[in-house]
């Protein structure tokens, strides 16, 4: 068995999603080889020759990988399968934008953000965001994945792959990249945050969130928010934890002020350590945190900067 | 322009899904039943295109059982003009909806086909990029902003880590994401005049495609039960089991 892995980086640095992507691919057994697509991108095929248990790099590089769109990343994965037996990609936007892409014109299903192997066509997969686990067996022949990045780890970096470059798609394509806008942040990304701390509703104040970002700050950590809190328009919706916002599951997630509606549990309750600060001791989070405190929170966020 | 809008029927976002004893799925019965919120801001995007003088015509499409109607109505009443059952009792997996949708796309010829990026039950996010690569048009997923002018759209996507902007020519495929609007609620005349409106039935026969189940569902489970921990009294306490027990700070 081959399987194809398609790296995430930015032209520059390659993401450990892509690591955590290839363990998921080890799991399933065979040779894994990893397709970085992009331009200028020879730093990251050398960085991605370096992941352990890795055959081969190949390496895609020209204008129309630049940014890795939907339409390009089709064009030039879907030759390529007559090679292998399954194609996987970390789940970021990057992934579930281009990777249904090259399932319909492959005439596969799709199976999407799988958290566990359970045999080479049998996977795992969370269903109504998280409320249910779903395993599936696939009876396509080529198998099309997208992989949560935050239910594997990373495979090490002491391997030495060697690198082969392929050409890139000349285009041109029905779409074209205008501009981006990066959040600019010292934090870390919050769904790649190895800690993030949490306001809700009881923040009161988008100007009380600073408490919580001082917190942050001390910890290395990423701040998100409830629902309620982005309703309330304390903080902007790109903060948004749950169901219909970002799922995390960092080591340490820090719910302050939230009740713990169920859409708000949906997405963090996969964190491996939980702590809850809620005056009200009958709210919800506290049936899922590890730690709890009941206190208010307005006393407790300046007491806990101090304490760190 | 003419803008084809699909729907799905899921579960209301409010209602805590809950697996069947017997591990076949999620039990559905008497439980309320909505549109997909995604979905809906979809039909919310296509009514504000046709307020703008944008679009001319939107058609929504659903597939799924005869209730579905109902979603489609909820459609109508948003500002829809009409609407297309394809009905089935069958679970219709993503690639047979994307196959199902490009024949409504040949029949109907829309510039434009707006989805919701994700259906809240399967949580599969595949169907718009599906249905855009077998009609080989581009796609613009999880959109925050939607611009049309000059035969492209310009679509800004909410990507990890901030917004990107992409030029896409029509006739494209758009899934939107949360923060692209805020649904209306529908007026009541306008419930009372989506009653009036036409819905199509059609069957997946009607349109040549057969039902193919890819993914063998093997088992529906809880998720782990997470254990409800200690309550500590102080921050001071908490601070030391992080540092100490949980050993993550």
């Amino acid at each position: 068995m081959a399987i194809l892995v398609v790296a995430e980086h930015d032209n520059a640095h390659l993401s450990d999603a892509t690591n955590k992507a290839v363990t998921a691919a080890l799991k399933m057994g065979g040779d894994v080889d990893v397709l970085v697509a992009g331009e200028n991108a020879g730093d990251v095929a050398a960085e991605a020759a370096k992941i352990e248990g890795v055959r081969a790099v190949l390496h895609a590089d020209g204008p129309t990988l630049a940014k890795q769109l939907a339409e390009a990343m089709q064009a030039l994965i879907v030759p390529l399968m007559g090679d292998y037996d399954a194609v996987l990609a970390p789940a970021t936007t990057s992934g579930k934008n281009f990777l249904p892409r090259v399932a319909a014109a492959l005439d596969v299903m799709q199976i999407s953000e799988i958290v566990s192997v359970e045999a080479p066509d049998t996977f795992v997969r969370p269903i109504y965001a998280g409320n249910a686990m779903q395993t599936v067996k696939s009876t396509d022949k080529i198998k099309v994945i997208t992989v949560r990045p935050t239910a594997f780890d990373a495979a090490g970096n002491g391997g030495s792959a060697s690198v082969k470059s392929i050409d890139a798609p000349a285009g041109p394509f029905k779409s074209a990249f205008v501009s981006e806008e990066l959040t600019q942040s010292d934090r870390p990304e919050l769904t790649a945050a190895k800690i993030v701390i949490s306001g809700g509703r009881g923040m009161g104040s988008g100007e009380n969130f600073a408490m919580i970002e001082r917190i942050a700050d001390k910890l290395g950590a990423a701040v998100g928010a409830s629902r309620a809190a982005v309703d309330a328009g304390f903080v902007p919706n790109d903060y948004q934890v749950g169901q219909t916002g970002k799922v995390v599951a960092p080591e340490l997630y820090i719910a302050v002020g939230i009740s713990g509606a169920i859409q708000h549990l949906a997405g963090m309750k996969d964190s491996k350590v939980i702590v809850a600060i809620n005056k009200d001791e009958d709210a919800p989070i506290f049936q899922v945190a590890d730690y709890g405190l009941v206190a208010d929170l307005f006393k407790a966020l300046p007491e806990l900067e101090e304490a760190l | 322009m003419k803008v084809l809008v699909p729907v799905k029927r899921v579960i209301d976002y409010n209602v805590k899904a809950r697996v069947k004893p017997d591990g076949s799925g999620v039990d559905l019965a008497n439980v309320k039943m909505s549109m997909n919120p995604f979905g809906e801001i979809a039909v919310e995007e296509a009514v504000r295109l046709k307020e703008k003088g944008v679009v001319s015509e939107i058609v929504v499409v659903s597939i799924g059982p005869t209730q579905a109607q109902e979603t489609i109505r909820t459609a109508l009443a948003m500002g829809a003009d009409r609407g297309i059952l394809i009905q089935t009792d069958e679970t219709v997996e993503p690639l047979s909806v994307a196959k199902l949708l490009k024949a409504v796309v040949e029949e109907e010829k829309p510039d434009l086909a707006i989805l919701g990026k994700q259906a809240i039950d399967d949580d599969a996010n595949q169907t718009g990029q599906m249905l855009a690569a077998l009609l080989d048009w581009p796609q613009g997923t999880f959109a925050s902003e939607l611009e049309i002018a000059d035969g492209k759209a310009k679509v800004t996507r909410e990507i990890d880590g901030g917004l990107q902007t992409l030029a896409v020519e029509l006739p494209a495929v758009i899934t939107t994401d949360l923060r692209l609007n805020e649904p209306r609620y529908a007026s009541l005349p306008n419930i009372m005049k989506a009653k009036r409106k036409p819905i199509d039935m059609k069957t997946p026969d009607d349109y040549g495609v057969a039902l193919e189940t890819r993914l063998e569902q093997i088992k529906v489970e809880e998720p782990p039960k997470r254990q409800a921990g200690v309550i500590v009294e102080s921050v001071a306490e908490l601070v030391d089991k992080l540092k100490n027990e949980a050993g993550v700070i």
